[in-house]
């Protein structure tokens, strides 16, 4: 009980410190709050699949992307632009991938799926920056931000505390709710296909509904974080449904710590940091001694930063 | 409003597609003895395909000999191969393989910015070193493309032959099919590992060489290999290597002939199409000839 | 020549192996009986190597084989036919065979000189060797598997159920092939569920239960003592 009580002291704390965040910090770094909290919540949809069922998906960029496109869409073709309108259509396009994701998931294991959500990705990526009457190319898309809009409450735009405010408000949210399926049975059953798929089958559990529900559930988060992304910024492009994203993503979980909900945000803000900070001496080359922490951690830290800090916390 | 295609330019893509599914099958032959052996997927295949052309570059930049700059890069990656497979890769076997893939990741992205570190960012070029044309049907077309295959053809006809005799080829295939009892025959397993890793990258290396005349030489160029790598290696059959040789061309002819109708941009979904189709209908692979 | 020393192995949390000690001397045929389960087949997998020991010591002509990878282990003279066989089936007889050959140190005449040996103990292999492994039959591949662990000159051949699913015919030949192997010095450390054989071949022969050594006697004395046969393995 009293870890119980820790743990949502300690939420409140990181809570407070959020929100408080665009009060006191510079604009650049206003900016990177509110970023690290998009990825964040990209990161956490993924952990549902590579944490808690593990499926590795390498193709996170496109519902990610998809959920940007759908936004975008929406903020184009519907005048006025409407948020919700928009975080609709950002959802619908994201949860078509995630269908299709979702049907291979039940059929491949391991590696086939996670090379299958490789070529996904790709194939979105070509499709998007060709067909470029629809999409801008690789041009991409950009629009006007839409305000906060509740019909006949309030229609005031955004400012970027505000839209901070929204995206963490959005974020929070679907932790609580991400949280509390992982921690029901339905988020048990995930993890024991995680450690012995076999075995759960034998028990009797319909092994592919849960797949198809983890799938969906992750791509339509991920969706989720792109339509925030979109709004953050007021553009689209390929390069976001590019295969680099989803490394990112990966990265993210592994350094953060996999199946903890908690550890990939805090990957991801690690990574952003690091990328920040080590840029100013690496330039484009951060990624050197990036991907040395991160094939290190593989190997040696697997649990992730939150694991090996949990493990020094409980001796 | 169909378009007649001519019946030239179909021949002219048949012969560009087995030029490309050669230097894939380069690739891909590595790829899938690697996996075959020791259940790695080598997510950072291509990133070994690129660095061995940018190796070949450079020798070829030095000493003027393209057969020179071949030969030093393949060599070269393949010790590379075996220092990087003892040193990361030996520690994880046992582990499950989302660890490998995880890992073999992590390497491809330190390799694709080292490369951009150490050469800079812009192209390298690999002149071709048979000139010249013969006149196929409609085109002036180069005798090096036709040298190309014939040549990735023989280092693949080598290497088939080394598994089927000498003392290696038996340790080698004895370890794929079971590596405890190989181990229990005295075989040096961990050694056979490292070798077999040496060998594909020493492959991937030639093919980057083979294909800088083609396609020239970038820091980008290798996660298309990977790509086009898994797919073909899933096509064929993982683990199986006239599986993934045949799967390599065919994916290549797909791509050939869609880029008659569409860009060579668009071309590619062909191969994923036919990845997913596979998955779908054969997931075993397409040229395995009973699905186990 | 060989000696397990309480030894404890592991399977994951299963503690399978509770402290055994077992000795084979130079040239002996040494019995291992027991019901399915108690753990003969993982003694025989700790002695190679093929599982670490969390407890105990394997010692082999008075030297710690501990933490030594299988592939050492079979080159310090200790040769294992597992219980399937697991010949590689892809691979022609004669590949089979050369698994064992190509060691260093043997010269080609050596080589060959061993094969006629071993095709002369087992012509049905000079028959089929260029064919693949998993082509034989049953009774083919335990002959397979048991030539190619001769190949490697050992020691000692730790055999695992060779006649598991053989006809009473090839139980003859497996019961020829053991007196052929001890007759040349090569010592046997055979775990068997077929009692009869067991004890004519052995000297001595331990039964194991639960993943212990319950009794350990000269076969001799076994032979006729009915009531321990009974009480440990129910025949």
């Amino acid at each position: 009980m009293t870890r119980d009580v820790g743990y949502w002291i300690g939420f409140a704390v990181v809570l407070a410190l959020l929100t408080a965040a665009p009060l006191v910090l510079p604009e650049f770094w206003r900016r990177f709050a509110t970023e690290i909290l998009i990825w964040g919540l990209l990161a956490m949809s993924s952990d549902i699949l590579i944490g808690y069922t593990g499926m590795v998906s390498f193709g996170h960029s496109a519902f990610f992307g998809l959920g940007m496109y759908g936004a975008a869409a929406a903020l184009l073709g519907v005048r006025p632009p409407s948020l919700w309108l928009a975080i609709v259509s950002g959802l619908v396009g994201a949860g078509v991938v995630a269908v299709f994701v979702a049907y291979f998931s039940t059929r491949l294991r391991d590696i086939y799926f996670s090379i299958t959500t490789l070529v996904f990705s790709q194939i979105f990526y070509v499709v998007i920056f060709t067909w470029t009457e629809v999409t801008g190319g690789e041009n991409g898309l950009s629009f006007r931000q839409p305000p906060f809009a509740i019909p006949g409450v309030v229609s005031a735009a955004f400012t970027p505390v505000t839209l901070h405010w929204f995206v963490l408000g959005v974020v929070t949210l679907s932790y609580l709710v991400l949280r509390r399926v992982t921690q029901s049975p339905f988020g048990k059953v995930l993890q024991a296909i995680r450690e012995n798929e076999a075995r759960t089958r034998a028990i009797g559990y319909p092994i592919e509904r849960f797949k198809i529900v983890a799938v969906m559930l992750s791509g339509l988060f991920a969706g989720l974080a792109g339509v925030l992304y979109a709004i953050q910024n007021k553009f689209a492009a390929p390069d976001f449904v590019f295969f680099a994203v989803s490394g990112e993503v990966v990265i993210f979980n592994v350094m953060g710590g996999m199946g903890t909900l908690v550890g990939p945000v805090a990957g991801a803000a690690f990574f952003l940091l690091l990328r920040e900070g080590l840029s100013r001496f690496f330039t484009e080359y951060y990624l050197i001694p990036v991907g040395i922490i991160f094939t290190l951690m593989v190997m040696f830290v697997p649990q992730g930063l939150l694991g090996f800090l949990r493990r020094r916390l409980n001796p | 409003m169909t378009v007649p295609i001519p019946i030239e330019q179909i021949l002219v893509q048949t012969v560009n597609g087995i030029v490309s599914g050669m230097i894939l099958a380069l690739v891909a032959s590595g790829l899938t003895l690697i996996f075959g052996i020791m259940d790695v997927v080598n997510f950072a295949h291509g990133e070994l395909v690129m660095l061995g052309a940018f190796v070949g570059a450079t020798t070829l930049a030095s000493t003027g000999s393209f057969w020179l700059a071949f030969v030093t890069a393949a060599l070269v990656i393949a010790l590379f191969g075996a220092v990087l497979q003892a040193s990361t890769l030996r520690p994880l076997l046992g582990r499950d393989p989302l660890t490998t893939i995880l890992a073999t990741f992590g390497i491809s992205l330190v390799l694709q910015k080292y490369a951009l570190w150490q050469w800079g960012p812009s192209a390298r070029k690999i002149q071709e070193p048979i000139t010249g044309q013969f006149h196929l049907f409609y085109l002036e077309y180069p005798w090096y493309r036709v040298a190309t295959a014939i040549f990735a053809a023989a280092i693949i006809g080598a290497l088939w032959l080394f598994l089927r005799r000498g003392k290696y080829g038996i340790w080698i295939r004895a370890a794929t099919q079971d590596r405890i009892m190989a181990s229990a025959m005295g075989i040096p397993v961990p050694l056979v590992h490292t070798l077999v890793f040496a060998i594909g990258a020493g492959m991937a290396a030639a093919s980057g060489v083979l294909f800088g005349p083609l396609g020239g030489v970038t820091q980008t160029m290798g996660f298309d290999f990977t790509l086009r790598a898994f797919i073909v290696v899933v096509v064929g059959g993982m683990g199986n290597l006239g599986g993934s040789i045949l799967a390599s061309i065919f994916v290549s002819l797909l791509e050939a002939y869609a880029s008659l109708v569409v860009s060579p941009a668009q071309a590619v979904i062909a191969s994923f199409v036919a990845l997913i189709l596979t998955l779908l209908f054969r997931p075993t692979g397409l040229f395995v000839p009973t699905p186990k | 020549m060989l000696a397990l020393e309480n030894v404890h192995t592991y399977y994951g949390k299963s503690h399978i192996l509770h402290g055994v000690s077992i000795e084979v001397g130079r040239g002996e045929v040494v019995g291992l009986l027991g019901r399915n389960g108690v753990g003969k087949s993982t003694t025989l997998k700790t002695t190679m190597g093929l599982v670490r020991p969390a407890e105990g010591r394997v010692v082999f002509e008075g030297k710690d084989l501990a933490g030594l990878a299988p592939h050492k282990v079979a080159h310090v003279g200790i040769a294992y036919v597992p219980e399937d066989r697991r010949i590689f089936r892809l691979l022609s007889v004669l590949e089979n065979l050369r698994t064992g050959l190509e060691r260093p140190g043997l010269s080609a005449e050596r080589r060959q000189a061993l094969l006629e040996k071993v095709y002369a103990s087992f012509p049905v292999l000079r028959e089929r060797r260029n064919q693949a492994g998993g082509t034989l039959s049953g009774g083919e591949q335990q002959m397979l598997a048991i030539a190619r662990a001769m190949m490697l000159e050992p020691k000692i051949i730790l055999l695992d159920e060779p006649t598991e699913g053989l006809m009473p015919r090839m139980v003859s030949q497996i019961r020829e092939i053991i007196a052929i192997l001890h007759r040349e010095g090569v010592a046997i450390l055979l775990v068997e569920q077929n009692v009869p054989l067991t004890l004519e071949v052995s000297s001595r022969v331990y039964i194991m239960e639960k993943g212990q050594v319950r009794h350990h006697a000269p076969a001799a004395e076994l032979r006729g003592n009915h009531a321990v046969i009974h009480q440990y393995l129910g025949v």
